[in-house]
């Protein structure tokens, strides 16, 4: 720490100058403790799912040991008649159609508390935070009784109704659309005439966009993580998403389905989400930084 | 560009009932149809979906099922506002789950968020390469659902099959993860897990907005780079930790799908009232809604509560 590290001033940040030996082994030390902690449970099931079937339990699970990837898979297509994959398909489905639906109602609630002023704006704003902080686990009990109430148990409609509604994604939309689209657009849009929900459609939808993308994902995992709504007002295993069926499997206990498929199951189940999140990393922290800096 | 001053008389919408004083010129006054296109759809379902849920719950908090001395007439309900609530009080089981929930949060609230602190200040060092690497490695469990996360974590604390105990064997470790006293710890390690990363990269994100300026100040006055975490970089990243303790505080209130998973793998450790929401899950399995619906009630005032409290305390100590 002396006057001869001035010189880097201009870009200092991520910068080696003022480092030891020591300090970057400490810190690279540390983080690779951590990387391990964090990475290894991934691992073993990624080792597990690619040996030979029956032996994933075996052996000190670290290591590969024989490979029968397919033969794991195509086992697991073979289970209740291919039942895994319905349930694959009713998850991407509940949280695709979800948080499409979800981002779109949270764009234009978030707009519309960004770049309108009326009456009870701040009230309104108020109570979504509000509902933010209620654990949301909490309106489960309740929505699947008055779901019950009018017959919808069972329905892949009393999964969907309660996710598109986010008051996360009204949060974060408002955030972004004050961010993103300035008053001087949405202004030359009225002077050329155009109705507000064109000038919403046409100029700050594109310009929200990126935005929008970061809204989807959060819903999109949002959904994916509700355990606990789909278990109980979807009885019907075939409408059933991924996770409340592994679920259901790991229950019996290995005696109708065999402990080995839950492992290859739950490893298939997270590799869209894993896909998403190591692709679309940017999003993930656009979002996220909103979330800290406000 | 016009210059937004002209806001006001440019505005296409029907004057509002806002009287002009409150006005503050880049906002637009708006008429009562656009405000229904874009806020309508949102509202409804919003108070179809989260503000009748909550009503509901409180409304038949307030009722007590009576069922008839043989079972054979269908139960009816009664009002009686207090008896649910005086039932929850004195039920020890639920007792319990709360404070069961209450250590949790004490214990792992307080060392996933160090965890993530101590993270976030050592990717922000400039000791740390490769950041992009770790930073994507204590994120990644987060894209795991947390049934998931619990199903992972169930086969490595399988008592037959633990890789974790395989590879301490050697050392003749052994980790009971699922006797009594351990098992909290347990599900305790599945949120650390899966949360630690997510809260890093929320305390990252406020740590890159430090002006370089103010940390080039610090190391000319020669604090070491302990001394800069400690007295520039950690109060500057304050908020995000309000921000997060709350977060993580509403989470542990909500404990349910990891004790739920590994439940019927912990013989007879993780009960049905482990936790507050898996006791109110029980009431409703023995068909006494209301019962739960007042469990529900309690659970989120003690967590209204305590955010309400500890954004107070820290908003406080702020003004100091």
């Amino acid at each position: 720490m002396s006057a001869t590290d001035i010189p880097d001033a201009s870009r200092p940040r991520g910068a080696k100058p003022g480092t030891t030996v020591v300090s970057r082994g400490l810190t690279l030390s540390l983080l690779l403790v951590s990387t391990v902690y964090f990475l290894f449970p991934l691992w073993w099931l990624l080792v597990s799912v690619t040996k030979p079937f029956g032996r994933q339990f075996s052996g000190n699970g670290l290591w590969f040991d024989g490979f029968d990837l397919f033969g794991n898979i195509g086992r697991l297509t073979a289970q209740n008649d291919g039942i895994f994959w319905r349930w694959m398909l009713n998850s991407v489905l509940y949280c695709g159609i979800g948080a499409l639906v979800g981002t779109l109602l949270s764009a234009m609630a978030g707009y519309l508390l960004a770049k309108y002023r009326f009456r009870g704006r701040n009230a309104l704003f108020g109570v979504i935070l509000a509902a933010v902080l209620v654990p949301k686990i909490l309106f489960t009990l309740p929505l699947y009784l008055m779901f019950s109430g009018i017959g919808l148990i069972d329905n892949p409609l009393a999964v969907l109704l309660p996710s598109i509604v986010s008051p996360f994604g009204v949060y974060l939309a408002r955030i972004f659309a004050a961010q993103s689209v300035p008053d001087e657009v949405i202004e030359a849009g009225r002077l050329d005439g155009a109705s507000e929900f064109r000038i919403f459609r046409t100029v700050a939808l594109p310009m929200m966009l990126p935005a929008l993308v970061t809204i989807f994902l959060f819903q999109f995992v949002d959904i994916w993580n509700n355990y606990l709504l789909p278990a109980m007002v979807l009885s019907d295993d075939r409408l059933q998403p991924v996770t409340v069926g592994l679920v259901g499997w790991n229950a019996s206990h290995g005696v109708a389905v065999p402990a080995p498929l839950v492992v290859i199951g739950s490893l298939i189940s997270v590799i869209p989400l894993i896909i998403a999140f190591v692709s679309l990393q940017r999003f993930w922290r656009a979002g996220m930084t909103a979330g800290a800096v406000k | 560009m016009r210059p937004t001053g002209t806001a006001e008389q440019t505005a296409a919408a029907p004057k509002p009932a806002v009287p002009p004083g409150k006005r503050r010129g880049r906002e637009t006054a708006l008429g009562r149809r656009t405000l229904l296109l874009f806020g309508g759809p949102f509202a409804v379902l919003f108070a179809a979906m989260y503000v009748a849920p909550l009503l509901y719950a409180t409304v038949s908090s307030l009722f007590v099922v009576k069922r008839s001395g043989l079972g054979l007439a269908p139960p009816t309900r009664e009002f009686e506002p207090l008896h649910n609530f005086a039932q929850a009080f004195g039920d020890h089981d639920f007792l319990a789950g709360l404070a069961r929930v209450g250590l949790f949060a004490v214990v792992q609230v307080p060392l996933m968020l160090g965890l993530a602190l101590g993270l976030a200040l050592l990717l922000d060092s400039r000791s740390a390469r490769a950041k992009g690497f770790f930073r994507l490695g204590a994120f990644l469990p987060y894209a795991i659902p947390g049934v998931s996360a619990a199903l992972v974590w169930s086969f490595m604390y399988s008592s037959e099959s633990s890789p974790i105990n395989h590879l301490l064997e050697p050392l003749g470790v052994h980790i009971p993860f699922f006797a009594n006293g351990a098992v909290l710890w347990s599900v305790a390690n599945i949120v650390t897990w899966s949360w630690t990363g997510y809260n890093m990269i929320i305390i990252y994100s406020a740590l890159q907005t430090i002006p370089a300026e103010v940390l080039e100040a610090a190391k000319m006055d020669g604090a070491s780079a302990l001394r800069t975490a400690w007295s520039v970089k950690i109060p500057a990243v304050r908020g995000s930790l309000v921000l997060t303790t709350v977060f993580s505080i509403i989470g542990s209130a909500q404990l349910f799908n990891e004790p739920a998973v590994l439940q019927p793998i912990s013989s007879g450790a993780i009960s049905s009232t482990f936790t507050p929401i898996m006791s109110a899950q029980a009431a409703v399995a023995a068909g006494n809604y209301p019962y739960a619906a007042a469990q529900s009630v309690v659970l989120a005032l003690a967590v209204g509560v305590l955010s309400f409290v500890f954004f107070k305390l820290t908003s406080r100590g702020e003004n100091a």
